[in-house]
C-alpha cells in the first residue's frame, strides 16, 4: 500500500519537484510512472475505495478531495466513489458528498444510483443528516431527479427542525437554477417559507425570493411587519439580503418622505417642522394635500434597521445605509455617515467599496460627511485606488469654508511620490477652482506654479487643467498664456502641447505677437508630433490665418502641405477640410465666408464634473453601483408612487392574532355558516393550484349541507355547552393577555351568549381571509370604526354580510390566503368544511366528476397536500371517569384538525365535566410523563368550573407517529389525577389531496418493505362506493383520492409527526373480497392501520 | 451568490478551486492576472473586476488572493466581508493561513469551506459552530484518529444552529475559569512637517479570551463610556442595554472573539504619545543629503513606549543611505528604497536618534517631497482614550472566574510628513 501510495504522488503530483526528490530511491517505479497512464493511477486509488477498511477508503477520499481542489480531473472515479456513499463513517461520507457535488453533473447515469441513499437519509431523526443529504441531493445537478428535489423540498419545507427548513430553502434555488419550469411550485414553497417564524429561515427564504420571482411582491405584504421585527435577531449575511429586498419592498408601497423639488419655501418649512413630530402626529388630519405622513411601517422599518448600523459586519452596515439613503427622510439619512466612516478602519477592499458609496453621497448631500472631512485625508501609504477615491470625496465636500484647509492638503499631495495621484490631485483642484468662485484665482495661480514642477506628468496634467479654468473665464489671463507658450519647448507630453497649442490659438488675439512665433516652431517639428498635437498646430494654423493671414498665410500653407501628405488619414482629412474651409477658391462654397464664425466661436467651457455623479441611478452598496454599469440580475429601484398602495396588505400580523383566538374560542361551537361557502369556494378557484378538491366540491353542494346542519349540530357531543363554555373561554384568554388589534370586540366578550357568537362570528369572518381590513378603502387607522359597523351589519345578517362583503373584493383574495390559513380556517367550526356533513357531501359525488374536477385545479403538477379532514368521529374516549376523579369527569376526542400548538401535533381535545355540586377551581394539566420525543401542549388553565358545567378546551399532543400512550396529571385546586391517552393509529394521520396520478406514482416509490397488504371478506352491505368512503374515513383520519375507476378506492394522508405519506388502497374483488394496500414509509403504523381497516370493512 | 472560489498565490498559481454551483473553468482568473498585471502593485488590483460572464471579486490576504466568481448582482461588501470571514476561519483553524498551512490541511479547508457556504450562500459562519462540525486539526487528534478510526467531522447539528446563542457552544467545561478582556487603541494620526496634528483618530477594540463553563452571562460596564462615539458589537452584545444603561452586557462566545470596536473621532482632543524631529535635506545638484530623525516620547502618562519602528520609503534617487542609529538596528533596501529602523524603547533620558548622509543618483534633480515616516508603537497599561473598564460580572453560574484586563495603544496609521 505504502509503495502505491508513493507511485501515486509521483504521478498524481504532476512531478512536482520536491516529490521527485522524496522519490529518489524509487526511482524506478518512479519513472515507470511517468509513463504509465491516468487510469493506471487511479487504480491504486479504486483499490483503497473498495478495500474494507475505512481508514484506506478515507486516506483514498482524502486524496481524491486534495485533487479536486486542485482542479485535477477525478471524475474516471466515480463509479468506485459512488458506492461510498452509504458508507458509516461520517467523514466518508462527507467527503463522497463533496465528490458527488462536483461530478455528478458530468456522470448523470451513475449519480443516480445515490439518490435512494439521499432519499433515506431525508427520514433521518439526525436534523443534520436530514440536512446535508437534502443539500447533497439539491446539488446534484441532474435533471432527472428533479422531481424527487421538488418533493424533498416541499416535505423539508415542513419540518421540524429550522435548520433543515434553511436548507429547504437553498434548495429551491438550486432546483430553480436547474429547472425553471418549476417555478410555480416554488413560489408556492416559498410563500409558505416566507411564513416561518424562524429567524435561521428568514434569510435563506428571502434570497431565494430574490431569485426566483423577486417581482411578486404581493408575497411580502403578510410578511412585512415580521420581517422587520425578526431583523435583528436573523444572522448577519440573512440581514443584507432582507434589508436590500425590504429596501426595493418600500420604494413601492410607500409615498416619498423627500420634499418635492418644486415646493415653495413655505411648505418646506412646514414639512421640516413635521419631520420632528412626525411620531406624535401620525394619527393627524390629512387635510392640508401637501402634508406628509410616514406611513407606520415605513416608520418601522427605519426604526428596526437603525441598530444594525453597530454591525460588526460592514455588509449589514452598507444595506443600512443604502436603506436609509434611499428612504429615510433627508434629515435622518445623516446618521449613517458615521458608521460608514467607521468601516474606513477596515481591509482595503471594504475601503474602497463604502468610499464609493460615500463618493456617490456626497454629491448629492455634502452635509453629510462634511463634519468627517478629515477621515478623508489621504495616506501616503494608501494604495492608489484609495487615494483617489479620497481625493474624489474631498473634492466632493469642498465648500468656501474649508477649502483653505483642503488646498493646503492638496499641496502635500501634489508633490507625492506617485505621480498618477499627483495628476488627479491636480484635476481636483481644477474642479474645486470651478466650483468655487472665491479661490479660481488663488488655484489657478498654484496651478501656473505647478507648470514650473520637474515632473511631466504634473505639468502637463497643469496644463491641460489650467486650458480648462482659463476657458472658463478667459477674461484677461495673457500672462499665463504667455507664461504656458514659453513651456511648449520644454513639454513633450501630447496632451499638455495640444491643450497649450488649442489655447494660444483659441486666444491669438490676446497675444498676436507670441503666437505666430508659436505656429513657426511647431511648424518646424510638425512631423515629429503626436497626432493629438498634429491636429492642433493645424487648428492653431487655421485661426492664425483667419486673424492674421499678412503673417501667417504662408506658414499655414506650409502646415496644411505637411499634413496633406501625412500617414495618418485623420491629420489628411483634417488638412483636407480646413484648406477648404479657409483657403478662398473658385470650388469653396459658401461655407467659407464663415469660416471666422466657425473657427473662432465663443466655446462653451467644459463642466468639471465628478465622475461619480452618472453613478447615482443605481442603488447603493450594489455591484451595479461599484462597476457603474447594469450587473446580471440588478433589479431597478423603483421610483416612489404617487399614491402609495393600500397600506392595508399588510395587516397580517394583528389578523393572525385574532385568528388564534378565533380558533380558540370558536372550538367548541357548531354553528352554521353557509353562506359564506360560495365565497369561499371563489377564493379557492382564484387560488388554483393550492385549491384542495374536497373543498370546492363541498362548496358546490352546500345547499346539501344547509339542510344537514341541523344534524350535525346535535350530533357533535361538545356543541351543546358552546355558547357558555366560549365565553368563558374568550374571558380567560382575554385576561392572560391575548391580543387583540381591535378594541371595540373586546368590550362585550363577557355580555350574553348571543352577543358573543355575533362577535366570534366578526372575528372569525375578519380571519377567514384578510379581506375585509385590506379591501376597505379606509386607513387601518380607522378600523375601530369599521369593526363596529361590522358587528352591527352582522347582528342582523350575520353570514350574508360577509359573504357579499368578500364578493366585492375578489382581487385581494388571491393574496390573503395561503395554505395555514386555510387550516386556521377551518378549525374554525364556522366553517362548513369543518362540519361533518362534508364527508357525505365529497361520498355522493361521483369519482369520476372528482377526478376531473381535479384535473381541472392541479393540471397534471404533481400537488400533494394537507386538506381537511373529510370526516370528524364523533367518538370520544374517557379520560378520567367521574368516580375516580372525584367528580371531575373528563372525555377527549379527536377533532381531526390540524393542531394550532405545533405542525407536529395531534390536536385533542378535553371535554372536562364537573359531576359535583361544588366549583372546582384551577384545572390544569400537571406533571407530564411522556415518552422519549414527545410532546404536549396542554390547555390553558381552567380558572373554575361551576358544577354541572361542562367545558372543552383543546390541547395538542406530538406522538411521534407512534400509539405510545401520553401520560399526564390533570389537576384541580385540591387534587391530581393520574391521566392518559392513546391515540388510535387512525388518528395520527392528516388527510391530504392527491391527484390519482400522483397516488400512482408516490404508491410506486413506497414499495416492497413499505408496502402491507390484506384480503379481506367484505360485507355485502358495505360493497357499495360511498359506504366502504365513509366507514374508512371514520375509521381512520384519510383523505379520499378521487379514483377512475370505480371498484378501486384510494386514499391518502400523511403522519402527523413526520409527514410521511400513507397510502390506502381498497381493490374490491369478485366474491366480496377485497384487497386491502397500504403503503407507507412507516412500516410500523402502516400495519396498524391494515390491522385496524381489516375489521372495518368486513364487519356489517 | 458566490459561485466559486479560487486562491492565487503571489506567483500567480491557483492553488486551490472550491464551486458550489456548477463548475466554472479555472481560465476565468485570466482576466484577474491581467487586472493584476496592470496594477503594479497586488495592493493596486481592484477588489472588483467584470469580465463577460462573470465578476471576479478578491480581497488580498497574507499574500494570498481568495477570488470569488459571481454570476449575478449582489452587494459586493458581502462578498468581500465572507471572504474576510473565510480568511479569519482559516486563521483560527490553522493558527496562521497560509499556502503551506492551507496546502497541508487541503481536506479540513475543503470541508470547512463546504460547511461555510450552501448554493453560494453563507450556511455556518461562526468559528464555534464551525469547530463542532469539523475539528480543528491538532497533531494528538491525529494521533488518536489514526488509533481509534475517529474522525474530524461532527455528526450532530451543533446546538449552536438553532439556540438563540449561535455563537456559543453548548456543555462546555474548564476547570480553571478565566475571562481575559484586552482594551487595544490604535492611533491613526497624520502629523505634518512642523509636528503639529492634521488628524488624529483613536480606533479601539476590546478583545476577548473567555474561558467560562456552562453558559455565563456577563456584564462589563465602563467608568467613562461616554468616550466611545461610536461602536460595533459582537453579536452576543444586547444591544438595548447598551443603548440604555451603556453597559456591555453578553453571553459570550467560547473562545477568543472580538467584543467591541469603537471609534474615538478625531473631534475628540486625541494625545499623541510620541514627537518626531526630523532633519531630511537635498540639496540641488548635490549627490550627498542630509538625514537625521530624533523620536522622543510626549504625552505618555509616565508609560515607556516600546517596540518603536520607523520606516521610510525613499525617493527614487536615494541611491543609498549610510547611518548611523544610536539605538537599535536599522536596513536600508537599495531596491525597494525602503528604509526601516527598529528602535525599540524609548529611553526619555537618551533619545535615539539616526543621522547620516543619503547618496543620491548624479545629475538628477532633488526629489520634490521629502519622504513620508511611519511610526510604530506600543505602550503597555495605557488606553490613551482613557477608557477605563469599572467591573465586570457575571451571572447564571456559581463559580467564580478569573478577570483580567489589559490596555494596550498602539500605532495604527501614524504618519509624520517631512
Amino acid at each position: 500500500m505504502a509503495g502505491n501510495g508513493l507511485s501515486y504522488s509521483e504521478q498524481g503530483g504532476e512531478a512536482a519537484p520536491e516529490l521527485a526528490q522524496e522519490a529518489a530511491p524509487t526511482a524506478a517505479p518512479a519513472a515507470f510512472g511517468l509513463f504509465s497512464s491516468d487510469t493506471k493511477k487511479n487504480e491504486d486509488l479504486k483499490q483503497m475505495l473498495e478495500s474494507s477498511k475505512d481508514s484506506s477508503k478515507l486516506d483514498a477520499m482524502k486524496r481524491i478531495v486534495g485533487m479536486i481542489a486542485k482542479g485535477k480531473n477525478a471524475s474516471e472515479l466515480f463509479p468506485a466513489v459512488v458506492k461510498n456513499v452509504a458508507s458509516k463513517n461520517i467523514e466518508i461520507k462527507k467527503l463522497v458528498y463533496v465528490y458527488l457535488m462536483r461530478y455528478a453533473e458530468e456522470q448523470q447515469d451513475l449519480a443516480l444510483l445515490s439518490i435512494s441513499t439521499f432519499q433515506r437519509a431525508l427520514k433521518d431523526p439526525n436534523q443534520l443528516i436530514r440536512a446535508s443529504a437534502l443539500r447533497v441531493l439539491s446539488s446534484i445537478r441532474v435533471p432527472i431527479i428533479v422531481p424527487i428535489m421538488m418533493l424533498a423540498i416541499k416535505e423539508a419545507s415542513s419540518d421540524l427542525s429550522p435548520y433543515v427548513r434553511k436548507n429547504a430553502a437553498h434548495a429551491i434555488q438550486k432546483l430553480y437554477s436547474l429547472d425553471p419550469e418549476q417555478k410555480e411550485m416554488l413560489i408556492e414553497v416559498i410563500e409558505k417559507l416566507l411564513k416561518d417564524r424562524s429567524t435561521l429561515v428568514a434569510g435563506s427564504v428571502v434570497m431565494a425570493f430574490e431569485e426566483v420571482c423577486p417581482d411578486r411582491i404581493d408575497l411580502i405584504h403578510k410578511n412585512y411587519r415580521k420581517l422587520c421585527t425578526l431583523l435583528v435577531d436573523v444572522e448577519e449575511w440573512g440581514q443584507v439580503v432582507i434589508i436590500h429586498m425590504l429596501t426595493r419592498y418600500a420604494r413601492t408601497q410607500f409615498v416619498s418622505p423627500w420634499k418635492k423639488d418644486d415646493e415653495d419655501v413655505v411648505e418646506e418649512y412646514n414639512e421640516n417642522n413635521f419631520y420632528e413630530s412626525d411620531d406624535e402626529q401620525k394619527e393627524k388630519d390629512q387635510k392640508v394635500k401637501k402634508t406628509y405622513v410616514m406611513d407606520p411601517d415605513h416608520r418601522l422599518l427605519l426604526r428596526n434597521t437603525k441598530p444594525l448600523l453597530q454591525s460588526r459586519n460592514a455588509a449589514v452596515v452598507m444595506a443600512v445605509a443604502q436603506l436609509y439613503w434611499h428612504l429615510a427622510p433627508k434629515s435622518e439619512a445623516g446618521i449613517v455617515s458615521k458608521s460608514l466612516v467607521r468601516l474606513l478602519h477596515s481591509n482595503r477592499e471594504v475601503q474602497y467599496i463604502v468610499l464609493q458609496n460615500i463618493a456617490t453621497m456626497s454629491i448629492q448631500r455634502k452635509g453629510m460627511f462634511e463634519p468627517y472631512l478629515k477621515s478623508f485625508y489621504v495616506r501616503s501609504t494608501d494604495p492608489t485606488m484609495i487615494k483617489t477615491l479620497k481625493l474624489e470625496i474631498l473634492t466632493n465636500l469642498a465648500n468656501e469654508a474649508n477649502i483653505s484647509t483642503l488646498l493646503r492638503e492638496f499641496q502635500t499631495y501634489v508633490k507625492s511620490q506617485d505621480k498618477q495621484f499627483a495628476a488627479a490631485t491636480i484635476q481636483a483642484i481644477g474642479r474645486c477652482a470651478t466650483n468655487i468662485t472665491e479661490v479660481t484665482d488663488t488655484c489657478l495661480n498654484g496651478l501656473v506654479c505647478l507648470l514650473s514642477n520637474r515632473d511631466e506628468i504634473v505639468v502637463a496634467e497643469s496644463v491641460v487643467v489650467i486650458k480648462k479654468l482659463l476657458q472658463t473665464q478667459p477674461a484677461h489671463h495673457g500672462e499665463i498664456i504667455k507664461h504656458m507658450a514659453k513651456l511648449l519647448d520644454n513639454i513633450t507630453v501630447p496632451v499638455a502641447r495640444a491643450s497649450i497649442l488649442w489655447l494660444i490659438g483659441e486666444y491669438c488675439e490676446r497675444v498676436p505677437k507670441i503666437a505666430p512665433d508659436v505656429l513657426r516652431k511647431t511648424a518646424k517639428s510638425f512631423t515629429n508630433e503626436d497626432d493629438l498635437v498634429k491636429l492642433q498646430i493645424l487648428n492653431l494654423g487655421a485661426k492664425l490665418y483667419l486673424t492674421n493671414s499678412k503673417q501667417t498665410k504662408l506658414l499655414t500653407q506650409y502646415v496644411l502641405n505637411l499634413g496633406k501628405y501625412d500617414q495618418s488619414y485623420d491629420i489628411r482629412d483634417r488638412t483636407r477640410f480646413i484648406r477648404q474651409l479657409i483657403v478662398p477658391n473658385e470650388k469653396s462654397g459658401a461655407l467659407s465666408k464663415y469660416a471666422k464664425k466657425i473657427f473662432l466661436a465663443q466655446k462653451p467651457a467644459p463642466l468639471l464634473e465628478s465622475p461619480f455623479k452618472a453613478r447615482d441611478h443605481f442603488q447603493l452598496g450594489t455591484l451595479s453601483h461599484t462597476l457603474n454599469s447594469k450587473a446580471t440580475g440588478y433589479l431597478e429601484l423603483s421610483d416612489w408612487p404617487e399614491v402609495a398602495p393600500d397600506p392595508a396588505l399588510r395587516n397580517v400580523e394583528a389578523a393572525e392574532v385574532t385568528k388564534e383566538w378565533t380558533v380558540l374560542l370558536g372550538k367548541t361551537k357548531k354553528e352554521k355558516p353557509a353562506e359564506k361557502f360560495y365565497s369561499e369556494s371563489e377564493e379557492e378557484e382564484d387560488e388554483s393550484a393550492s385549491t384542495s378538491a374536497t373543498e370546492s366540491e363541498s362548496g358546490s353542494e352546500s345547499e346539501k349541507e344547509d339542510k344537514e346542519e341541523g344534524s350535525s349540530d346535535e350530533s357533535s357531543g361538545s356543541s351543546s355547552s358552546s355558547g357558555e363554555s366560549s365565553d368563558s373561554e374568550s374571558d380567560s384568554k382575554e385576561s392572560a393577555g391575548k391580543k387583540t388589534s381591535r378594541p371595540a370586540e373586546k368590550s362585550d366578550s363577557e355580555d350574553s351568549k348571543k352577543k358573543a357568537k355575533g362577535i366570534t362570528k366578526k372575528r372569525n369572518m375578519s380571519s377567514s381571509s384578510d379581506s375585509e381590513a385590506s379591501s376597505s378603502e379606509e386607513s387601518s387607522s380607522d378600523s375601530k370604526s369599521e369593526s363596529d359597523l361590522q358587528s352591527d351589519s352582522q347582528s342582523g345578517k350575520p353570514g350574508r354580510a360577509a359573504s357579499s362583503k368578500k364578493e366585492d373584493k375578489p382581487v385581494q383574495d388571491r393574496k390573503a390566503p395561503n395554505k395555514k390559513d386555510v387550516f386556521l380556517l377551518d378549525l374554525d367550526d364556522f366553517c362548513p368544511v369543518a362540519s361533518p356533513a362534508a364527508a357525505p357531501a365529497a361520498a355522493v359525488l361521483s369519482p369520476s366528476l372528482i377526478a376531473d374536477l381535479e384535473g381541472l385545479s392541479l393540471s397534471g403538477s404533481s400537488v400533494i397536500d394537507v386538506t381537511t379532514q373529510v370526516f370528524v368521529p364523533t367518538k370520544t374516549y374517557e379520560l378520567l371517569h367521574r368516580m375516580s376523579g372525584k367528580g371531575l369527569a373528563a372525555h377527549y376526542h379527536f377533532s381531526r384538525q390540524p393542531c394550532i400548538f405545533g405542525e407536529r401535533m395531534v390536536s385533542v381535545q378535553v371535554t372536562v365535566t364537573n359531576t359535583t355540586d361544588q366549583k372546582i377551581e384551577n384545572i390544569h394539566i400537571g406533571e407530564m410523563k411522556l415518552p422519549a420525543g414527545m410532546r404536549m401542549h396542554g390547555f390553558n388553565p381552567i380558572e373554575s368550573l361551576e358544577p354541572e358545567g361542562s367545558i372543552t378546551v383543546s390541547m395538542g399532543i406530538d406522538f411521534c407517529d407512534s400509539t405510545q400512550t401520553a401520560t399526564f396529571q390533570l389537576c384541580t385546586n385540591e387534587d391530581h389525577f393520574n391521566v392518559s391517552i392513546q391515540p388510535p393509529v387512525g388518528e395520527l394521520l392528516l388527510p391530504v389531496t392527491m391527484s390519482e396520478k400522483d397516488f400512482k406514482k408516490e404508491q410506486g416509490m413506497l414499495t416492497g418493505m413499505n408496502e402491507a397488504s390484506a384480503t379481506i371478506a367484505v360485507a355485502p352491505q358495505n360493497s357499495s362506493s360511498p359506504v366502504i368512503i365513509e366507514r374508512v374515513v371514520k375509521a381512520a383520519n384519510l383523505g379520499v383520492v378521487p379514483s377512475g375507476q370505480d371498484n378501486i378506492h384510494r386514499f391518502a394522508a400523511k403522519t402527523v409527526h413526520s409527514g410521511s405519506l400513507m397510502l390506502v388502497t381498497v381493490e374490491l374483488k369478485e366474491s366480496s373480497t377485497a384487497q386491502l394496500i397500504i403503503n407507507t414509509e412507516k412500516t410500523v403504523i402502516g400495519s396498524v392501520l391494515l390491522r385496524e381497516l381489516k375489521p372495518v370493512l368486513s364487519q356489517g | 451568490m458566490i459561485h466559486s472560489l479560487f486562491l492565487i498565490n503571489a506567483a500567480g498559481d491557483i492553488f486551490l478551486e472550491k464551486h458550489w454551483k456548477s463548475v466554472v473553468s479555472r481560465s476565468v482568473c485570466d482576466y484577474f492576472f491581467e487586472a493584476q498585471e496592470r496594477a503594479s502593485e497586488a495592493e493596486n488590483v481592484p477588489p472588483v473586476i467584470p469580465t463577460p460572464h462573470h465578476y471576479l471579486l478578491s480581497v488580498y490576504r497574507h499574500k494570498i488572493f481568495f477570488v470569488a466568481v459571481i454570476q449575478s448582482e449582489v452587494p459586493p461588501l458581502f462578498v468581500i466581508e465572507f471572504l474576510h470571514r473565510v480568511v479569519d476561519t482559516f486563521q483560527d483553524y490553522f493558527g496562521i493561513c497560509s499556502e503551506v498551512m492551507i496546502k497541508d490541511n487541503v481536506v479540513v479547508v475543503y470541508e470547512v469551506l463546504e460547511e461555510m457556504l450552501d448554493n453560494g450562500f453563507p450556511l455556518a459562519t461562526e468559528s464555534n459552530i464551525l469547530k463542532e462540525l469539523i475539528k480543528p486539526p491538532t497533531i494528538l487528534r491525529t494521533v488518536v484518529n489514526t488509533i481509534t478510526g475517529s474522525t474530524n467531522v461532527g455528526d450532530q447539528l451543533p446546538t449552536g444552529q438553532l439556540s438563540v446563542v449561535p455563537w456559543r457552544r453548548t456543555g462546555v467545561k474548564y476547570t480553571n475559569n478565566e475571562a481575559y478582556f484586552d482594551v487595544i487603541e490604535e492611533i491613526d494620526a497624520i502629523i505634518d512637517k512642523s509636528g503639529s496634528t492634521i488628524t488624529a483618530e483613536i480606533q479601539g477594540v476590546i478583545d476577548a479570551c473567555v474561558k467560562l463553563t456552562g453558559m455565563p452571562d456577563l456584564t462589563l460596564s465602563f467608568m467613562n463610556p461616554r468616550l466611545l462615539d461610536d461602536v460595533s458589537f459582537h453579536p452576543c452584545v444586547r444591544f438595548k442595554r447598551w443603548e440604555s444603561e451603556r453597559i456591555l452586557s453578553f453571553i459570550p462566545p467560547d473562545g477568543n472573539f472580538r467584543l467591541l470596536s469603537y471609534h474615538v473621532s478625531a473631534q475628540n482632543l486625541v494625545a499623541i504619545p510620541v514627537y518626531v524631529k526630523h532633519n531630511i535635506s537635498f540639496r540641488d545638484g548635490s549627490s550627498l543629503g542630509r538625514f537625521e530623525i530624533t523620536v522622543g516620547p510626549k504625552q505618555t502618562m509616565g508609560k515607556t513606549i516600546e517596540g518603536v519602528m520607523v520606516s521610510s520609503q525613499m525617493p527614487k534617487g536615494v541611491l543609498n543611505m549610510s547611518l548611523t542609529p544610536s539605538q537599535g538596528t536599522h536596513v536600508f533596501d537599495p531596491v525597494t528604497k525602503l528604509l526601516s529602523w527598529d528602535v525599540g524603547k524609548i529611553n526619555p533620558q537618551k533619545l535615539p536618534s539616526l543621522k547620516g548622509t543619503m547618496s543620491l543618483q548624479g545629475g538628477a534633480s532633488k526629489p520634490d517631497e521629502n519622504p513620508t515616516i511611519n511610526l510604530q508603537f506600543k505602550i503597555q497599561q495605557l488606553a490613551i482614550s482613557g477608557l477605563k473598564v469599572n467591573r465586570l460580572d457575571m451571572y447564571g453560574e456559581k463559580y467564580k472566574p478569573f478577570k483580567g484586563i489589559k490596555y494596550m495603544t498602539k500605532a495604527g496609521k501614524f504618519q509624520v510628513r517631512t
